[in-house]
């Protein structure tokens, strides 16, 4: 899985649990602030990532931006695969 | 499981109201904070009746309504986080307080799940006829098991009980149509209160102390959200209906963002989900007779129909029946 098939799977869990325009989904916006999420809606997308690709993801790894959960998902996705 | 029957629910919860305003007095916490993240706009908080008291009421109050007498009762149950005491169990307590000299009693330990586990155990002597009349209830007092210092967890729960008289009438149509238990002990640090140490020395210098509650909330936020439906599930297979047949989910109150996250991952409308943690926070083994016997009262739920109870918590545990009720 490529950076950019990772940023899609985000966009569509992130547009589905914050109700925000996909637009408004990119690599710079930060989660909180920007996409106005708290710590249990983190929770719950790392749920559905860690679901739909199976891999396991701790929310209080230190991300903050989109760009974050698509690096940390790309790592858990790559450590996988060694 | 047998023709067990839901004979009569009631509940019983401190007069005593700490609202989410209140504690922001006491925390670094808001009200808009922990609406907004948990569904709670206040808790009833017990001052000078512990677990056995609240309970002993609502064993009075489902005596009342029965009118059973208390020597008629084979078998009491109370499911409870915080007993009163290591020794004697709470259920004695309670048998004691309501002078039902003929039931045997135990507590029974499983969190959250206390309730559904409970009324496992009791459907079982119900089925074998070990006991045929039995009191259930699921009681906490956990204000005193709480930091009140800790924001991450004391805002979260509140005190109450709430239960049920169980009978095994064959003509009834009321039914248990599934159980389901499962314990995840490999996660039992995810959520803890009340932890003892052992003596480090002896003689020993210090007092050993009990641990308030301590939780890992992705943790159990995880369990919840996967292991609920997954128990629903099964129980439902179990029972040969689909899910779409049940017609309502009565799950712990736990957070009203967990229940809403179950109802959309089972693909269920929320409405099938109600949630009355606004008034009573998480009451851990009392949430779901007191959701339970809040629904018999308005009459949302009717003698028919089909509804699910699921708990899930410490342990981490997590159960669920199916019941004709």
């Amino acid at each position: 899985m490529n950076e950019q098939e990772i940023l899609k799977k985000v966009q569509d869990i992130v547009v589905d649990e914050l109700d925000v325009d996909a637009a408004d989904v990119t690599l710079e916006a930060d989660i909180k602030d920007d996409l106005d999420a708290d710590s249990l809606d983190v929770f719950e997308i790392m749920n559905e990532l860690e679901d739909d690709l199976d891999i396991k993801l701790e929310a209080s790894e230190d991300v903050k931006t989109i760009q974050d959960v698509v690096n940390y998902v790309k790592k858990e996705i790559d450590a996988k695969a060694e | 499981m047998g023709k067990i029957r839901i004979v009569e629910t009631a509940s019983y919860v401190p007069s005593k109201t700490v609202s989410n305003d209140e504690l922001s007095h006491l925390m670094d916490t808001s009200d808009e904070w922990i609406s907004a993240r948990t569904g709670i706009k206040r808790r009833h908080i017990s001052i000078g009746e512990n677990t056995s008291d609240l309970c002993t009421k609502v064993a009075q109050r489902l005596l009342d309504q029965s009118g059973w007498s208390a020597e008629s009762l084979d078998m009491i149950i109370v499911a409870t986080m915080s007993p009163d005491s290591y020794t004697p169990s709470t259920a004695a307590i309670v048998q004691g307080n309501i002078a039902a000299s003929k039931a045997f009693c135990f507590d029974i330990s499983a969190a959250c799940s206390g309730f559904v586990y409970g009324l496992d155990v009791a459907a079982r002597f119900l089925a074998g006829k070990k006991a045929m009349r039995t009191m259930l209830i699921g009681g906490e007092v956990l204000s005193k098991v709480i930091d009140w210092q800790d924001r991450s967890t004391a805002v979260l729960f509140g005190d109450g009980a709430a239960g049920v008289l169980l009978e095994n009438k064959q003509t009834a149509a009321s039914e248990i149509l599934a159980s389901v238990l499962k314990t995840y002990g490999t996660q039992h640090d995810k959520l803890a209160a009340g932890k003892t140490m052992p003596l480090s020395e002896f003689p020993p210098k210090e007092s050993t102390v009990l641990h308030p509650f301590e939780m890992d909330g992705q943790a159990v936020y995880k369990f919840a959200t996967h292991a609920v439906p997954e128990s629903i599930n099964e129980a439902c297979d179990q029972a040969e209906i689909s899910v779409e047949d049940v017609d309502l989910f009565v799950l712990h109150q736990a957070n009203a963002r967990i229940v809403k996250a179950i109802s959309k991952r089972m693909k269920q409308p929320q409405d099938k989900f109600p949630i009355n943690i606004a008034e009573y926070g998480n009451t851990s083994a009392a949430s779901e007779p007191l959701l339970l016997d809040e629904l018999v009262k308005k009459e949302q739920l009717k003698r028919g129909q089909i509804v699910v109870l699921s708990g899930f918590g410490g342990g981490l545990t997590v159960g669920t029946q199916v019941i004709k009720f």
